[in-house]
């Protein structure tokens, strides 16, 4: 028997007990999420003229009662020292499945749930299958059988659930996978037209519409003549290093290192920080002549960046 | 002297130890720092009714002072700005205690900066919020200029071009820390001095800085008790007398990236700090005997040097490579180790360092101690003190 085999029939997560039991706020919040109209799930009365005792919740949110939240519990994890989900997710890891899809999820309603009822459920693998090759990557389809019971023991619902874990397919040479988003710059009223402008490929510098005087960055006010009035300058997009980094830790995913960003000042006089671009960082020298290119980075994010003015030696 | 210069003394302090993951939530920290500098006072957390901390601190007062039982507060106050908050919360301490309003006023700052939320990681993936701060980001992340060492470099790289100074320059100012911490059983890096090799074979983190010019992270909790100076002198310790405090933002202020001065190699903040600071205290650059200046990160510790008078612009590399830092030197600093060597707590274990030299007690004690001028954050709107012997 093979590792994998071994693990049919075994239990992967001991009986846990819901947080909450059936309560009429979780009902609401869900049926107002799958837009559930039914009224035996909210109104009382409802209920009972279709011959039930009282609400119900809806059968398909069973799951949600043995759900744990997003923070972590105290003892780490809530999991009663149960090692064999663990063991499997190792497992797993350790052969390179290590991504995850629900394919199939099957359920067997016993009896509807009532407000206070307290659920538990209990997860024990039914089979794992030998690795198969999927439009996703090659994996092994991990089906497991949850037993929810009620606070007598008695099976409410079972469930039989199916993960494929597999090895994600190497993207071909010529199709690179998509690089991590830029973070993205907080737009709000003071700098959106900046940002709006760069769009266009279009590198503005506020201006004082009382005084005449540049600034940026960029804000709501002059410090100069205190106008709240001001429009936008167009940079011709000449200027030079006045300081720089060469950035080596740590890495975001977005960018591609070693980074270099600079302070560049504009021939107008303003400056700004902006990446230098077909340069490499040991030539990069403070005073530098640089010109204006735009990056595209990301959809609705273009970034005004620098590279090296064209037949000028440094 | 003037103003409340020599009305407050700072009577206690006490920190927890400097670790890389303390293991306890930073409420407890904060507690048990506050207790053991209320003990160090002679005093009992009842007779406590005033607190400041920092605005990035997550302890808020309440929950400090209902479990450390101090009972009726009748000020709070908080600091804004990082670091530079440090000397800023005993500014706020004696200016009550000197006015009436408060009696016995803790500082305090405590965090799992290591083990929870690292500054240095920088700002790339913090949950946007459209404020002026927020959006003060904006003209920074995305193009990948993210973390405080980045933001540094930026001043140390244009500071390097003006002034000659060369990444050994910074490098020494680590040595001296490292030196120094090598002899503090409290410093992270006890037993562990680094050679000015080291420093230059250290990993590139954003050129010009390499590993070895940043300060460490640290979990811990440091505070302070602050006293009018006649109360203090009934304590068990000699005061450590407050003849100086005082905060500054310059013009032009950014945090961390003021880019757009006319010159960005100075911190005119600084110059600010110190002038209220001579001032205040009727005493000079001459006067000083030690100085523990923030050193979060190497290249920032040179223009203090010359801010505050103890050289002129650009002179501050000759002045480090005079061994003028070390104890035998003209101005002893950092005698603790620093914030490379010792513990980052924002500064705040850097006055505790001030305190002792002024009580005498430093692992690294220099002779005759009298005054000494503690700075805080730079690159942001930052503050300083001078303390000194009871006169």
């Amino acid at each position: 028997m093979t590792a994998y085999e071994e693990f049919a029939g075994r239990e992967i997560l001991p009986p846990q007990e819901g947080p909450d039991p059936v309560n009429v706020p979780m009902i609401r919040h869900w049926a107002e999420a799958m837009g559930d109209r039914n009224p035996i799930y909210l109104d009382e009365d409802a209920a009972r003229a279709t011959g039930r005792p009282g609400i119900v919740a809806p059968a398909s949110m069973i799951q949600a009662w043995t759900m744990r939240g997003y923070a972590p519990a105290p003892d780490g994890g809530g999991t009663g020292g149960a090692s064999g989900a663990e063991e499997l997710y190792a497992l797993l890891e350790k052969d390179g499945y290590t991504s995850v899809v629900a394919t199939d999820s099957e359920f067997e309603f016993h009896r509807e749930l009532v407000v206070g009822d307290r659920v538990s459920v209990r997860e024990v693998v039914e089979s794992i299958s030998p690795e198969k090759s999927t439009a996703l990557g090659a994996g092994r389809f991990v089906t497991t059988v949850r037993t929810y019971t009620d606070q007598d023991g008695e099976v409410v619902a079972v469930q039989r659930w199916r993960l494929l874990w597999f090895r994600p397919k190497a993207s071909p040479s010529s199709e690179q996978a998509p690089k991590a988003s830029r973070p993205r710059p907080v737009i709000n009223r003071d700098n959106a037209f900046w940002f709006e402008a760069a769009r266009a490929h279009r590198l503005v510098i506020q201006r004082c519409a009382g005084c005449g005087t540049l600034r940026h960055p960029p804000g709501p006010c002059c410090p100069h003549c205190g106008s709240f009035e001001w429009d936008a300058a167009e940079a011709s997009g000449r200027g030079q290093v006045y300081s720089f980094v060469v950035n080596h830790h740590p890495r975001h995913p977005a960018f591609d290192y070693p980074l270099i960003v600079a302070v560049v000042e504009l021939e107008e006089g303003t400056r700004l920080v902006t990446d230098l671009v077909g340069v490499a960082p040991g030539e990069v020298e403070i005073g530098m002549p640089v010109v204006l290119d735009w990056l595209d980075a990301d959809p609705g994010l273009s970034l005004p960046v620098f590279r090296p003015q064209p037949g000028v030696a440094s | 002297m003037s103003g409340f210069s020599g009305a407050a003394a700072i009577a206690g302090i006490g920190a927890t130890e400097f670790s890389k993951d303390s293991g306890r939530s930073e409420l407890r920290l904060a507690c048990e720092a506050v207790l053991a500098a209320v003990a160090d006072a002679g005093l009992k957390p009842s007779d406590v009714d005033g607190m400041v901390t920092f605005t990035a601190d997550t302890n808020a007062e309440i929950h400090v002072a209902r479990a450390t039982g101090m009972g009726d507060l009748t000020f709070f106050s908080r600091i804004p700005h990082g670091g530079g908050a440090a000397c800023g919360t005993v500014q706020q301490a004696a200016l009550a205690v000197a006015s009436g309003v408060a009696g016995v006023v803790v500082c305090y700052r405590a965090f799992n900066e290591r083990s929870g939320v690292r500054y240095g990681l920088g700002q790339a993936d913090s949950p946007a919020e459209t404020g002026a701060d927020g959006a003060a980001y904006a003209w920074l992340t995305p193009f990948g200029l993210t973390t405080p060492a980045q933001w540094v470099a930026m001043f140390a790289r244009r500071y390097m071009h003006e002034y000659g100074a060369t990444s050994e320059d910074f490098g020494r100012v680590a040595v001296v820390d490292r030196k120094h911490a090598a002899a503090n059983p409290a410093a992270w890096f006890y037993r562990r001095p680094i050679t000015l090799e080291d420093h230059q074979a250290s990993r590139w983190i954003a050129e010009p800085l390499h590993l070895l010019d940043c300060c460490q992270e640290t979990d811990g909790g440091q505070a302070l008790v602050v006293v009018s100076a006649e109360r203090a002198r009934d304590l068990p310790h000699p005061p450590a007398v407050i003849l100086g405090a005082a905060q500054g933002s310059g013009d032009d202020q950014h945090m961390m990236t003021s880019y757009y001065r006319p010159r960005i190699t100075g911190i005119p903040e600084m110059g600010l700090v110190g002038r209220q600071l001579y001032a205040q205290s009727g005493l000079g650059p001459a006067d000083m005997d030690a100085a523990i200046l923030y050193d979060h990160f190497t290249p920032l510790v040179l223009p203090q040097l010359e801010e505050l008078g103890f050289c002129a612009p650009g002179e501050a590399k000759d002045f480090i490579a005079e061994g003028s830092l070390e104890l035998g030197g003209r101005l002893p600093f950092n005698t603790h180790g620093g914030q490379l060597g010792e513990a980052y707590l924002h500064g705040m274990n850097g006055i505790a360092e001030a305190v002792r030299l002024v009580r005498g007690t430093s692992v690294n004690q220099p002779e005759g101690v009298r005054n000494v001028i503690v700075t805080a954050g730079t690159g942001v709107p930052t503050s300083g003190l001078v303390l000194g012997t009871d006169r």
